[in-house]
């Protein structure tokens, strides 16, 4: 009876996805799927290599201070960071009162209230604060960019795939959408005469549909001027912002890579001689 | 139970006299993982993953209780006590992704636990109870990890929660209301980011108990072997302790070796980016993927795509989505009939000529397919392929294996566990 009742129910599924099988081939030929703008011109990452990037690989604490600054002269005009306090910066190499200095100079102060009337207020940042951001509310930050929400930057390169190539590419992927040419030589709007970015959209082909709100944050050499005298090309400061931008959203990763060097220490040392006692305890019994 | 020939718990000492006649605890255990358990000399590296699925077990319970100590389960504020975790709770980054991977570790040697099950037939007589209780825990496992993935309300976490619990509302009449109630609102809310977390705290423990029953029922007829063949004698066997204690502490190295790897070094592979935007009812990210350990039935839930009905009447029986529910659910239900469609009274796989071709050219591939099809976009060269593998799946249990089992003529078996180790015929008088 079971295998009766199982056949029967065998037959009823494999049936209904085999009828699902012929139905899916025959509107694909009916109605072929049209190509898409994202299919041929969304472009890969970038190849970039950072001093973080592998098992051994450590932060570079001059590249995260120049990232620092970029983010804080140029990002940090629209883009929150609300994860990460000022005294996280003490692991870019600052010391404590150069933290200090940093949180009491940020260009946005930290909401507060007035301590005499209870009315809303600001003051200069401390250590222990969080990054303020730069708009009040999500209202304010949509009125501010053309209806577009700038997301918070303190985990952006953990939310994308290959989040630090990604975001190095992207901001260095602004083009100018007429005459553009894929790598195959397509020409963009002869293939896609609709895809034209809409206004107000920026066109940049490392977007996952191609047009972006965000207008070009380094459209040129030197919007900041480095500290350790690195000259700032646009790859520079990318590149530089990226990495801080890994900082912020995987501030331990230090901590993790050698803490786990040091486990998997432990731990060939442990199988090996797991191994060697195993081996020793069945020396005497064939298996 | 055991063999005549296990040896006894002789407790030595005062202290452990006086406990054993008052809470023989220790005899127990001593006879449940230690000397007083025969097994079968001949298991293979295989047999190293129930141990295994126990070790990711603790280790999800004491990191879970551990990470719970720091975690507010609120809408508002569960995001942000996660990352709270990772930055500023004391190891706590290691926690967290101890955690995360080790769920999926966890899956990764109950599959492999799972499939030594199905080649070496150990859901048959008179094992089917083990069987039965653990394809139960696979279903409290399975709905333990998606409340989990819910807790930090992310992206995913938000709309994966959106769409499992709209399966719900595929069943007619009490679908949706029924979906109400298992959410407690209308969405995902606050009411169910809450009960999701009281429910993800228990059921680790529910699973511990259905475990003790598994043991349990796994001692009385003892554990299966490679060959198949039922321990004949105590030349067949040795004592759990020390032998297979020291093979599973050198199992045990093995598979924290490799926890350790991508726990410290990838610790983000396995998981989607998008669990790392805050959830955003109003957003839906472009491709809804639950995690890896749920792909193959998610592939098999969205292969249903032409409805039910009585043909050129336009009466529809069942509706694609319904049935596509149902088929997943089945696909994971028609294992607790395994014991009774798969009928040949040979256990082992390797005595199984033809129930091995299926095994190796089947089943393992079209679950291959369906776990890469189920993270794939629904175009039309993904819904084929899942369409053929999840046919091929349903058929494979429900009707090839009866038939198999029927048809079939098995290798000749070894006369014992010993000869087959020895390659020595045993002698006459044993």
């Amino acid at each position: 009876m079971v295998r009766l009742i199982a056949f029967l129910v065998g037959l009823f599924f494999s049936g209904m996805l085999l009828l699902g099988l012929g139905d899916t081939v025959v509107s694909a030929i009916k109605e072929p799927a049209l190509p898409t703008v994202e299919a041929g011109f969304h472009e890969e990452t970038l190849p970039v290599t950072f001093a973080h990037d592998g098992p051994l690989g450590k932060f570079d604490r001059g590249q995260l201070q120049r990232g620092l600054k970029v983010y804080s002269e140029v990002c940090a005009a629209c883009h929150s960071l609300k994860l990460v306090a000022f005294r996280d910066f003490a692991a870019l190499g600052y010391s404590e009162d150069q933290v200090k200095a940093l949180a009491k100079g940020w260009k946005t102060e930290v909401p507060s209230i007035n301590p005499e009337t209870g009315e809303p207020a600001t003051r200069p940042g401390i250590p222990a604060d969080k990054i303020p951001s730069p708009f009040a509310n999500e209202t304010a930050a949509r009125a501010a960019n053309n209806n577009a929400l700038p997301p918070d930057l303190s985990l952006i390169t953990k939310a994308r795939e290959n989040g630090p190539a990604y975001l190095y590419s992207l901001l260095l992927g602004y083009r100018d959408q007429a005459g553009y040419k894929n790598e195959e030589g397509k020409e963009l709007l002869k293939e896609f005469p609709d895809a034209a970015t809409p206004p107000g959209l920026h066109f940049n082909p490392w977007f996952a549909n191609l047009n972006i709100a965000m207008a070009n944050p380094i459209a040129s050499d030197d919007l900041v001027t480095y500290d350790d005298g690195t000259k700032a090309t646009r790859a520079q400061m990318a590149k530089d912002v990226s990495a801080f931008l890994t900082w912020t959203a995987e501030p331990k990763m230090e901590n993790r890579k050698s803490a786990g060097w040091a486990a998997l220490g432990f731990l060939f040392i442990f199988t090996i001689l797991a191994f060697m006692s195993y081996r020793t305890i069945w020396a005497d019994k064939k298996h | 139970m055991s063999f005549p020939w296990a040896q006894e718990y002789k407790p030595q000492g005062t202290v452990s006299k006086w406990v054993d006649e008052r809470l023989p605890l220790p005899r127990l255990v001593y006879n449940a993982v230690g000397a007083g358990y025969p097994v079968p000399r001949n298991l293979n590296y295989f047999w190293n993953f129930g141990v295994l699925a126990g070790v990711a077990l603790v280790i999800q319970i004491v990191t879970g209780i551990v990470l719970a100590m720091h975690y507010y389960a609120s809408v508002d504020g569960a995001f942000n006590s996660v990352e709270h975790i990772m930055r500023d709770v004391n190891a706590g980054w290691f926690l967290r992704y101890a955690h995360m991977n080790g769920a999926s570790f966890f899956f990764i040697v109950v599959y492999i636990h799972i499939f030594r099950g199905l080649f070496y037939g150990s859901y048959k007589a008179p094992r089917e109870m083990i069987w039965l209780l653990g394809v139960t825990i696979f279903l409290l496992m399975m709905a333990t990890a998606f409340m989990g993935y819910v807790l930090p309300w992310g992206q995913m976490s938000f709309w994966g929660a959106q769409v499992i619990t709209g399966f719900f509302s595929a069943i007619p009449l009490v679908g949706e209301p029924l979906r109400q109630l298992l959410l407690g609102g209308f969405a995902p809310d606050q009411a169910a980011l809450n009960r999701f977390f009281s429910l993800h705290y228990l059921m680790p423990f529910v699973i511990a108990g259905v475990i003790i029953l598994h043991v349990w029922a796994l001692h009385i007829p003892g554990s299966s072997n490679p060959t198949g063949v039922s321990v004949k004698g105590e030349q067949d066997t040795v004592p759990f302790h020390p032998y297979y204690t020291a093979k599973d502490g050198f199992g045990l190295g093995i598979f924290l070796i490799f926890f350790v790897a991508v726990t410290f070094f990838a610790p983000n592979m396995l998981g989607h980016p998008d669990n790392y935007i805050p959830a955003n009812p109003l957003s839906t990210p472009a491709h809804i993927v639950p995690e890896w350990y749920f792909l193959p039935f998610y592939a098999i839930l969205k292969a249903f795509t032409v409805d039910f009905g009585i043909p050129f009447t336009g009466i529809i029986i069942i509706e694609a989505k319904l049935m596509g529910v149902l088929a997943m659910f089945g696909s994971i239900l028609l294992l607790f009939f395994l014991p009774w469609l798969d009928t040949s009274p040979v256990r082992s796989g390797h005595y199984r000529p033809l129930f091995r071709k299926f095994f190796w050219y089947g089943l393992i591939p079209s679950l291959v397919v369906l776990t890469y099809c189920g993270g794939k976009p629904p175009y039309t060269q993904w819904v084929v392929l899942s369409q053929i593998a999840a046919a091929y799946y349903f058929a494979h249990f429900l009707i090839i294996l009866p038939i198999v089992s029927r048809i079939e003529r098995p290798l000749a078996l070894p006369n014992s566990i010993t000869e087959a180790v020895t390659g020595k015929p045993l002698p006459a008088a044993a």
